[in-house]
């Protein structure tokens, strides 16, 4: 590839990158299939997966019937005996349905097996509030994932961690569960060429800075961002960055980060009570305490069910202005 | 006698004493197992097959290498009849690292690899989409192979039993689901459970097959099994076998069982089905009382070589505690 062509970039959504990465992945291994609700005919409920039943034929593109237990628990039986599914959970809010699966199964064959066993099985599923389908569809349960050892969580948040997360996830010897943010699949960002499959294991800093640490990861990363660029108006200089990785947490990006800013402000849009943002809160006190030149500051979803109104499902989550305010709070405050 | 005849006769024979070596090897077994747990070598929960001995020994008869087999926390019986050690699946229950789970499972997690034996799952009816998706990557690859899958009656009032005949049926995928319905979930008596009382009617409503066997007579279940397993493996469509049995012990050793009779119980203990498989096989000449006696010696020497193997089987060291949660880094 020559140097020229190694610097090019389209633009594209977050939505067809993540559907050049299922194509991709479809293409290049017949052990790979997808399957889930509606991925087929109706082409995804986020119209992700639309045209590759027509490529790739009902077998690959496997339409199933609204059964996430048994749906899931096939994706793992498979993955045991030698197939690379991707099952795709139509929004987080249904995993609950298929909980036993993903945490009694997939994250538990290898150990139980002693090593005989493994399950090289990826779920997709969107997550994430921000569009008004009210307590029951607005659910953010990462965390809950995340704290399951067997399982390793990621979060793509921009247009190429959607393009090459999957290919990362796909080589992985072990169950990978994707959350891609409702919020997110609009999105419109460069997408380099040519690409390379993401390091599963790294954070990434989005956005370098001196004076404060915004920590977050998947649908708040944009207002991490914005909250970032309205800072600098006042001259105040932030780092963003991205976990990408759920589990396991990528705690030396982050205590870097803190070294050199020393203040640190979490993003996360669960509930605040035994969220990620609590876990990378804990981590830094134990590990970078004495770096610390403020309270470290969380913004989470305030404790309530998701309400339907807009007004209420705003001020329910995670907000640009709070981020900003949590950003200056620290800078006001401490030693 | 015709040399035909006298081949035939010879393969009976051979066959009644490989049946009857499975069914005292899994009593036997379980037996010792008890004493074991008594003398606190065994911890943790302890499930016995004991009276339900005739359906592992019975279903799993017409497997081949290729097929798959997934089974519940009371799977010693069927683990051993697959073929894995006794050594190994007794060092299993002591938590030993020579253990066929290396010790990491115990007694509900039996996992052979090489026995293509997917566990030892110890949540009711959770085995049982493991099973569609192993006969899916099957199906998907055109291998031939079968999936027999395991569960009790108890499974059968859990959504995921319902998911996953669902999915067998609608995908035609080759799974013999076997329901060993003991009459008892834990105490729950099935009676007490479940609105329609008769397991296999509920598969006619994906359009699923079914058999109803004597699951106390091996004779029966292995002729059920063999019918099953080869339109199964022609058909590619799935199959349910509800075999009718009895749990003679309490469901685990903390269970007083308060919930059944002992008249019951003495009742279904007459129908012992090692017990009436000698008498009927003696009684027809296929068995002598000198095969008997020479299979009991030889079983009690393989448990005697079991408890031995896992009595000097090492311990995992606790510095490998982290293993085997994810790969570990070439």
């Amino acid at each position: 590839m020559s140097a020229a062509s190694a610097t090019s970039a389209t633009t594209t959504t977050y939505r067809e990158a993540a559907r050049q990465a299922l194509r991709a992945a479809l293409a290049a291994d017949p052990r790979v299939f997808l399957m889930g609700e509606d991925v087929g005919a109706y082409g995804g409920t986020y119209a992700v997966s639309r045209g590759l039943l027509d490529e790739f034929g009902p077998a690959r593109v496997r339409d199933t019937p609204l059964s996430e237990s048994g749906f899931v628990g096939a994706g793992v039986g498979a993955a045991m005996n030698g197939m690379r599914p991707i099952v795709e959970i139509m929004t987080v809010n249904f995993a609950l349905l298929a909980l036993d699966q993903l945490v009694n199964g997939a994250a538990l064959m290898r150990h139980m097996s002693g090593g005989q066993f493994h399950v090289p099985l990826v779920v997709r599923m969107a997550t994430g509030a921000g569009r008004q389908l009210a307590a029951q569809h607005s659910h953010s349960l990462e965390g809950w994932f995340a704290h399951v050892p067997g399982l390793r969580v990621a979060a793509p948040a921009t247009v190429e961690d959607a393009r090459w997360m999957l290919a990362t996830a796909l080589a992985d010897p072990d169950p990978v569960i994707l959350f891609e943010h409702v919020g997110l699949y609009g999105l419109e960002g460069e997408l380099p060429e040519p690409g390379a499959p993401v390091d599963l294991t790294r954070a990434a800093v989005r956005r370098p800075g001196t004076d404060v640490s915004l920590v977050t990861y998947g649908g708040s990363l944009p207002k991490a961002l914005r909250a970032a660029a309205h800072l600098a108006e006042t001259g105040v200089d932030a780092e963003v960055v991205d976990l990408r990785v759920l589990r396991p947490l990528d705690l030396d990006t982050v205590v870097a980060s803190v070294t050199r800013t020393h203040r640190l402000v979490v993003i996360d849009e669960m509930w605040r009570t035994g969220s990620l943002a609590g876990e990378v809160a804990a981590a830094v006190a134990e590990r970078a305490f004495y770096q610390l030149d403020a309270p470290i500051a969380r913004v989470c979803s305030v404790e309530v069910p998701i309400p339907y109104p807009k007004h209420l499902e705003d001020a329910a989550l995670p907000t640009v202005d709070a981020i900003v305010a949590a950003a200056r709070a620290t800078l006001e405050g401490g030693p | 006698m015709s040399p035909a005849a006298t081949a035939a006769d010879a393969a009976a024979r051979a066959h009644a004493r490989q049946v009857l070596a499975h069914l005292v090897l899994v009593r036997r077994f379980e037996e010792r197992c008890a004493i074991e747990y008594q003398a606190t070598r065994i911890r943790g929960f302890l499930h016995l097959y004991i009276g339900e001995e005739a359906v592992a020994v019975g279903c799993l008869a017409p497997l081949e290498g290729r097929d798959n087999v997934i089974a519940t926390y009371r799977e010693h019986g069927h683990a051993l009849v697959r073929g894995l050690s006794p050594a190994s699946v007794m060092a299993e229950m002591f938590g030993k690292a020579s253990g066929c789970s290396g010790g990491r499972g115990g007694s509900m997690h039996l996992f052979s690899a090489q026995h293509r034996f997917y566990g030892g799952q110890a949540i009711v009816g959770g085995g049982l989409p493991v099973a569609v998706g192993l006969a899916l990557a099957d199906r998907m690859r055109d291998t031939g192979a079968v999936t027999m899958a395991f569960f009790g009656e108890g499974a059968v009032v859990e959504g995921e039993f319902h998911e996953a005949l669902n999915l067998a049926a609608l995908w035609e995928l080759p799974v013999v689901f076997v329901c060993e319905n003991n009459g008892y979930a834990m105490g729950t008596a099935l009676g007490r459970a479940h609105a329609q009382p008769d397991v296999w009617r509920r598969a006619a409503g994906y359009g699923v097959e079914t058999e109803v066997v004597d699951g106390m007579d091996v004779i029966a279940v292995e002729a059920a099994a063999r019918r099953i397993v080869e339109r199964v493996r022609a058909e590619r469509r799935p199959y349910l076998l509800e075999a009718r049995t009895y749990r003679f012990r309490a469901h685990s050793m903390f269970d007083p069982e308060l919930y059944r009779d002992k008249a019951e119980v003495a009742a279904w203990r007459e129908r012992c089905p090692i017990a009436t498989y000698v008498a009927r096989m003696t009684a027809a000449g296929t068995l002598t009382a000198d095969d008997v006696a020479a299979i009991e010696a030889a079983v009690a020497a393989r448990v005697d070589e079991a408890v031995a193997f896992a009595e000097a089987a090492p311990w995992e060291p606790v510095a490998a505690l982290t293993r085997h949660v994810t790969a570990e880094a070439p």
